[in-house]
């Protein structure tokens, strides 16, 4: 059974604890953009056989998205992650890398319009505890 | 990767055709004179069609070209062995009770055609329409298939809202007052049923050999050659094969040949399976299918209870199943199949399936002139086989879909017209 680590609860939790949510880093095409791009959006998904990166809830524990390096042709995982990171961090790249020579990234961390990486990331959200006390 | 090893057929030997007296003459000289089904032959460097993937929707686009266009010069290249990936690994069921007219009219085709294909082909396909029950479980599933009863109807599709004593009726086996999911009724289309799902690939594939297609098992497609917008060439484990047309049928690594090609599916890549019981004496008749339980049975001619099972929610290429749908689907059918709860399960797999968003099949022109693409069938491409190879060759013959194709192009997303079957074909087929 495919394990994740939620990187908010520390908890590492079975796929039955976790509900898949599809390709992470897209860019958000909404009102103003073009007939193209919003498709794009909505629709046309890289779907790679091999590493993807992707989102996940940890509905049934801390119910935080989160997200996840994953191989798809093996199920191997490579690391879980933050929501709010507008890239994949170094060391999940490290990670990929560690395991399959000669994978590059395919985004550019220096660009404004990085193909498939959101330009407007969610702020960070304040943490519960801080609410509640 | 290899996997069989053949001997060379004979040059010019064909299967010949089978009948009655074939048999006869066959058993008086002990079985010697059986040819191959198809031949197995080296890969030319060109041909006018190259389709990718020879599951049952790649040969059968290869049938039709060959026999509705008379278009033979093609070449149907499968990485594995044929009919290995979602072709042999499906619950070959067989039914056309969908809801939108668009979905009607290509699945019931397809029925159509399944009725006669043994005869079409001279390849017994075992078509078998014992009728076909989709339990309803709760009172909004009751709601749904009266209404697609109702648009059946209207399509020209026969089927029928039964209530709960006739589906007793007719499966015997059934526990219809389970006290979670009492069975409250059914969606019945009499001319449902299964097929073998082997000897419809064998089929297809003894008739394209014989009207002189290729082809090519073991021959992976690792690149696609594109210039000016058109398609030159396939690269392969074989060799570079040119082509005038390239059409990709190739279900769950769809996306896998469109970024070779330079282009994006709406497709995602998600792992179905499904698992047989030990065979037992012939208990059920019919095909039953309970989707709110995510369930769906029948029984094999060998006396297997076939059972279906859910798809993982996240892309996967590996085509193995998971241990918590196999407990999910077991728990949910042991309730309404009390009968099964002693059976020992015999073997389980994954398929992998290509998704849509509205969860209803691609046929189309795609941004490389001369590439088709027939794909997204998702978890239902078993029972469309024949349909979609019909659509599929008019549409690559001509470069232009046919009335049955037409609906199914890759512009409906951009459109936003979508041809939703999440009910029809949510899970259970």
């Amino acid at each position: 059974m495919l394990t994740l680590t939620c990187p908010y609860c520390g908890i590492t939790a079975e796929e039955t604890e976790l509900h898949p949510g599809g390709e992470s880093h897209l860019k958000r095409h909404g009102p103003g953009s073009s007939d193209t791009d919003f498709e794009a959006y909505l629709f046309a998904r890289k779907n790679p056989r091999g590493v993807h990166f992707e989102r996940w809830r940890h509905v049934y524990g801390c119910g935080k998205w989160f997200l996840a390096a994953r191989d798809t042709a093996t199920l191997q995982v490579f690391g879980t992650y933050k929501a709010q990171s507008k890239f994949p961090p170094a060391e999940i790249v490290a990670a990929i890398q560690a395991a399959r020579p000669g994978w590059q990234p395919d985004w550019d961390e220096t660009g404004d319009s990085a193909p498939g990486i959101t330009d407007d990331p969610a702020p960070n959200p304040t943490p519960m505890r801080e609410i509640i006390a | 990767m290899t996997v069989s090893v053949v001997p060379k057929p004979a040059a010019g030997r064909s299967s010949g055709r089978y009948s009655v007296f074939a048999i006869a003459r066959e058993a008086m000289r002990l079985h010697t004179g059986w040819g191959r089904a198809w031949a197995n032959p080296e890969p030319k460097s060109r041909y006018q069609v190259v389709v990718v993937g020879a599951g049952g929707h790649g040969l059968a686009t290869a049938y039709y070209l060959g026999k509705n266009f008379g278009i033979t010069d093609v070449a149907v290249l499968e990485k594995g062995w044929l009919g290995g990936g979602n072709t042999g690994r499906n619950t070959t069921i067989i039914r056309s009770n969908y809801l939108q007219d668009p979905s009607a009219a290509i699945y019931d085709k397809a029925l159509k055609l399944y009725e006669n294909l043994s005869q079409d082909l001279n390849f017994n396909v075992m078509f078998s329409p014992r009728g076909l029950m989709m339990l309803a479980q709760t009172e909004h599933e009751i709601r749904g298939y009266k209404r697609t009863a109702h648009a059946n109807n209207l399509q020209g599709v026969t089927t029928r809202w039964i209530e709960a004593a006739e589906v007793k009726k007719l499966a015997p086996i059934i526990n219809i007052e389970g006290p979670r999911y009492p069975v409250l009724g059914a969606l019945y289309q009499e001319r449902g049923g299964t097929a073998r799902h082997d000897a419809v690939a064998w089929g297809y594939a003894r008739a394209c050999s014989d009207m002189g297609m290729h082809i090519i098992q073991n021959c992976e497609v690792t690149g696609v050659d594109t210039e000016g917008g058109r398609v030159r060439s396939v690269n392969t484990n074989r060799g570079t094969i040119a082509c005038d047309k390239l059409a990709l049928v190739v279900a769950g690594h769809s996306s896998v040949l469109a970024e070779m090609a330079g282009f994006r599916l709406p497709i995602e890549s998600i792992a179905l399976q499904a698992l047989v019981s030990e065979p037992i004496k012939p208990c059920l008749d019919v095909v039953i299918m309970a989707n709110t339980v995510h369930g769906y049975l029948s029984q094999s001619d060998k006396g297997e209870m076939v059972i279906g099972g859910g798809t993982d929610g996240f892309n996967n290429y590996t085509q193995r199943g998971s241990w918590q749908h196999v407990e999910e689907t077991v728990r949910a059918l042991i309730e309404t199949f009390p009968m099964l709860s002693r059976l020992k399960m015999l073997r389980q797999w994954g398929g992998i399936v290509d998704m849509t968003g509205d969860r209803s099949p691609i046929l189309s022109a795609t941004p490389v002139d001369n590439i088709f693409v027939n794909c997204g069938w998702g978890t239902g491409g078993f029972k469309a086989i024949p349909g979609s190879g019909w659509a599929m060759a008019e549409l690559v013959a001509n470069g232009r879909p046919g009335p049955l194709a037409a609906p199914f192009g890759l512009n409906r997303f951009a459109e936003g017209r979508f041809i939703d079957e999440s009910v029809a074909a949510g899970v259970a087929h």
